[in-house]
């Protein structure tokens, strides 16, 4: 019986939007756009991962499947990031589609704008859902078949939404309040669904090299390739392993000065030694492995934080007000029919701008303050309010002309 | 210890700032006898509070304002009243006599007007001196060089100091760019506040027209501090303009006194919001107390602030802050709304966003308020006492 590495990577940049005041509401439109020397810039901050993370480690993604015809990983790559690398970056988005031009790197379904929709409108879920399947056909020829929800946010629901939709699988987070003593490396099928399974993210696994590979108090530090398979051999029943992160995580989240290039170009060299060990795309896992047994999610798990929910994007009240504002114009702006007032409209629901808002580890420094390009969650969300009251100028505007 | 003033004869945060620091110091076994220039009504029973009576006088200040002319009434019945200046020479001049005969290891004194009264008694007993920044004379003159003979003494004094505590990281760059003082003789020691020591409000709060407004939608903007050059009410006023272009029902109350006030009140006619700006006068007890709670937002313009004790007290009445980036209290808090005092387009940006939002107000005050819970005056006792240690362990050295 063969047991598989399913290497999953997801690739996502925001719009994040520009330092905007009250004097830009009715005024300016341009939300996206700050200068060029601010920190949420984003023209800059995409060049500079493309630099340090996409650019150098599709350079070995694909040294690794042109040396290793075994080698295999899948990738989502959200519509936001792609228009972001298409303007600015088209030497890193055309490495990527050198990538999946192997035939053997699978690209996942999600939403285009890394919304959370699906806990808001379904129909505009499903609206971005064929927006990103249409993009991904139109760049990279093929069409997804597994689903993951942003941030991996999964429910009983989302699992039949997937299913009725005729995704053959969906990803969520591995986490143990749903798993309770059962293992990760395994294919489950979701409670009340009839043909789809689920691929549960390995947090262990995937956070020591996600998190916890350039820590030098970490006692596992350093982390080579061998010894990690080493880990992955001590599990011998298992049949996958999913190792899900952040792309970023390769030269942008751990630095290559952390030797995090070598070891992902060293973990085919060791695992491939065996042969009765492969990798899998996520589509391949699903079709080679059965399910053993069902998985009941009534509470939203997602990929964030501690709590695993979606208290990240909206645990506080300024998270819960800006969001339910934005989806609230949702009639308005389709009637409207103003492609640009809806795409921008579609841009402000990326999640992100919900997680700049968080106060919960402020307080520290933490993670939170590392991803945000703004001083405090209240600049955020002035920000975010400040773009709202323009979008409602703008529907003003536009029934006047109506 | 020296100082100019304590509660209740205080005009503004350094008397606070004294007594709770002297409290907390207490409670680490350091004997205190704090001395200020007037007789006064204290109810500190952690240390000895006493008066420095100038040789010949019978009766001086009481009480009162710390900062306002005195009539000195002496032995001989003759009667003269004194500025500032002169009284902070007559403090100078009788510290001697005030503690003759007494043993101290150490002298602490807070702020330019008791300075040459620590000189005095280092050069007599030897013994080294700590002298607490709570403002230079650039802070309290708006960036401007000021009096040149309030700097004259602190130049000369801060450079005979053993130590130098200032109140903020703002501060010791001040001082070292005003005075050119060696950084690593300034320690920083920010104020704090103690939660569950201030003063709780009654059931009923004294602004009746205010409650009435904000039951009728109105949101209220406070700021309490002396109406000076300093503290930047002029581009709140400014900012506070375009605030009620965009959200009418917004009312701005100002609480204290200083010789801008009427300036303020022509620049609010002017400005065409007379009627969304509220001057209370200097207030004490419930009515300041209350002024803080009935507020959606508290702002510290402040041009050059060295602390800046309002904001926390804002926070201890449950009310969200935005405090000018020019201020020592913006290094302490990381729940607040920050601007740089200039820029009266993000004023206005930031108050318009809180009116306008029930959600960040409530963020920000609740966070605040636990933000603030985890600090104490003893933090800043025992960062004072590592302060002492080094100056008598450098005096033995030498």
């Amino acid at each position: 019986m063969s047991k598989a590495i399913v290497l999953y990577l997801h690739v996502h940049q925001p719009y994040r939007v520009r330092h905007y005041t009250i004097f830009d509401s009715g005024q300016k439109h341009d939300y996206f756009n700050a200068d060029l020397e601010k920190s949420e810039n984003n023209q800059q901050i995409l060049q500079k991962v493309a630099q340090k993370s996409y650019i150098p480690a599709n350079q070995r993604l694909l040294k690794m499947l042109q040396q290793y015809p075994q080698f295999k990983l899948s990738l989502s790559i959200t519509g936001t990031v792609i228009e972001q690398l298409e303007q600015w970056a088209p030497e890193a988005l055309k490495s990527f589609q050198d990538l999946t031009a192997t035939g053997r790197v699978e690209i996942v379904a999600e939403t285009y704008h890394h919304s959370l929709a699906f806990f808001y409108s379904r129909r505009e879920f499903e609206m971005q859902v064929k927006m990103h399947r249409q993009k991904i056909e139109a760049l990279f020829g093929q069409t997804p078949r597994v689903f993951r929800n942003t941030e991996l946010a999964y429910n009983n629901d989302l699992a039949y939404w997937a299913d009725k939709a005729g995704y053959k699988g969906v990803l969520a987070e591995g986490w143990d309040s749903i798993l309770g003593w059962r293992s990760p490396n395994y294919v489950y099928r979701p409670q009340y669904t009839e043909d789809i399974a689920l691929l549960l993210k390995n947090y262990k696994l995937s956070d020591d090299i996600a998190f916890r590979f350039g820590d030098r108090e970490w006692s596992e530090w350093p982390l080579t390739a061998e010894k990690f398979v080493n880990w992955l051999k001590a599990d011998q029943k298992a049949t996958n392993f999913n190792l899900f992160m952040d792309y970023e995580t390769f030269g942008e989240h751990q630095w290559g000065e952390s030797g995090i290039f070598e070891f992902l170009e060293h973990l085919p060299k060791y695992w491939l030694k065996d042969q009765a060990q492969i990798f899998a795309t996520v589509s391949e896992a699903i079709d080679q492995f059965q399910p053993v047994g069902d998985i009941d999610v009534p509470n939203t798990v997602t990929w964030a934080d501690t709590e695993r929910d979606l208290s990240a994007w909206l645990g506080n009240s300024m998270q819960q007000e800006a969001i339910k504002a934005l989806y609230g114009l949702q009639d308005q702006i389709i009637a409207s029919k103003d492609l640009s007032l809806i795409e921008d409209w579609r841009c402000l629901q990326t999640s992100d701008h919900f997680y700049y808002m968080c106060t919960k580890w402020f307080n520290d420094g933490d993670i939170h303050a590392y991803f945000s390009p703004y001083e405090t969650p209240y600049e955020a969300f002035t920000n975010f309010m400040n773009v709202y009251h323009d979008l409602k100028y703008r529907l003003a505007k536009h029934q006047e002309k109506v | 210890m020296l100082g100019w003033e304590l509660p209740p004869n205080n005009s503004g945060g350094l008397g606070v700032a004294c007594y709770s620091l002297c409290q907390a110091l207490s409670r680490s076994q350091v004997d205190i006898e704090f001395i200020v220039p007037y007789l006064g009504h204290h109810s500190a029973d952690f240390m000895t509070v006493t008066a420095s009576q100038p040789a010949g006088v019978k009766v001086f200040r009481e009480g009162g304002s710390a900062y306002d002319s005195y009539k000195y009434v002496f032995s001989d019945g003759r009667q003269q009243s004194f500025g500032i200046f002169e009284q902070q020479k007559i403090f100078e001049e009788s510290i001697a006599s005030t503690t003759e005969g007494k043993a101290f290891d150490i002298v602490h004194a807070h702020d330019w007007l008791t300075f040459r009264a620590a000189l005095r008694l280092k050069e007599e007993r030897g013994c080294p001196i700590v002298l607490h920044v709570h403002s230079i004379e650039s802070d309290r003159a708006g960036g401007k060089p000021g009096n040149p003979l309030v700097h004259e003494i602190e130049a000369t004094s801060l450079n005979l100091a053993d130590k130098v505590v200032a109140v903020s990281q703002f501060t010791k760059d001040s001082i070292i760019r005003d005075y050119n003082i060696p950084p690593d003789k300034i320690e920083v020691v920010h104020n704090k506040i103690n939660l569950n020591q201030i003063e709780p409000l009654d059931s009923e709060n004294a602004y009746h027209y205010l409650s009435a407004m904000r039951a009728q939608g109105y949101r209220i903007i406070v700021n309490i501090g002396r109406l000076t050059i300093q503290k930047g009410l002029n581009n709140l006023l400014q900012a506070f303009k375009d605030v009620v272009a965009y959200e009418p029902k917004t009312l701005l109350l100002i609480v204290g006194a200083g010789e801008l006030h009427y300036e303020l009140l022509e620049m609010s006619a002017d400005l065409g919001i007379s009627r969304n700006v509220i001057f209370t006068g200097f207030l004490r007890g419930k009515a300041w107390r209350d002024a803080y709670a009935i507020g959606d937002l508290f702002v510290l313009p402040s041009v050059s602030e060295p602390f800046g004790l309002t904001p926390l007290e804002a926070i201890g009445y449950q009310t969200p802050v935005l405090v000018s980036r020019q201020s020592g209290v913006s290094e302490v808090l990381k729940h607040c709304l920050k601007v740089d005092f200039w820029d009266t387009k993000e004023m206005t940006n930031k108050i318009v966003s809180v009116v306008r939002s029930d959600a960040l107000r409530q963020n920000l005050q609740a966070n605040a308020v636990q933000e603030v819970s985890s600090q104490s005056w003893d933090q800043a006792a025992d960062k004072l006492l590592a302060v002492y240690r080094r100056a008598l362990n450098a005096g033995v050295a030498v």
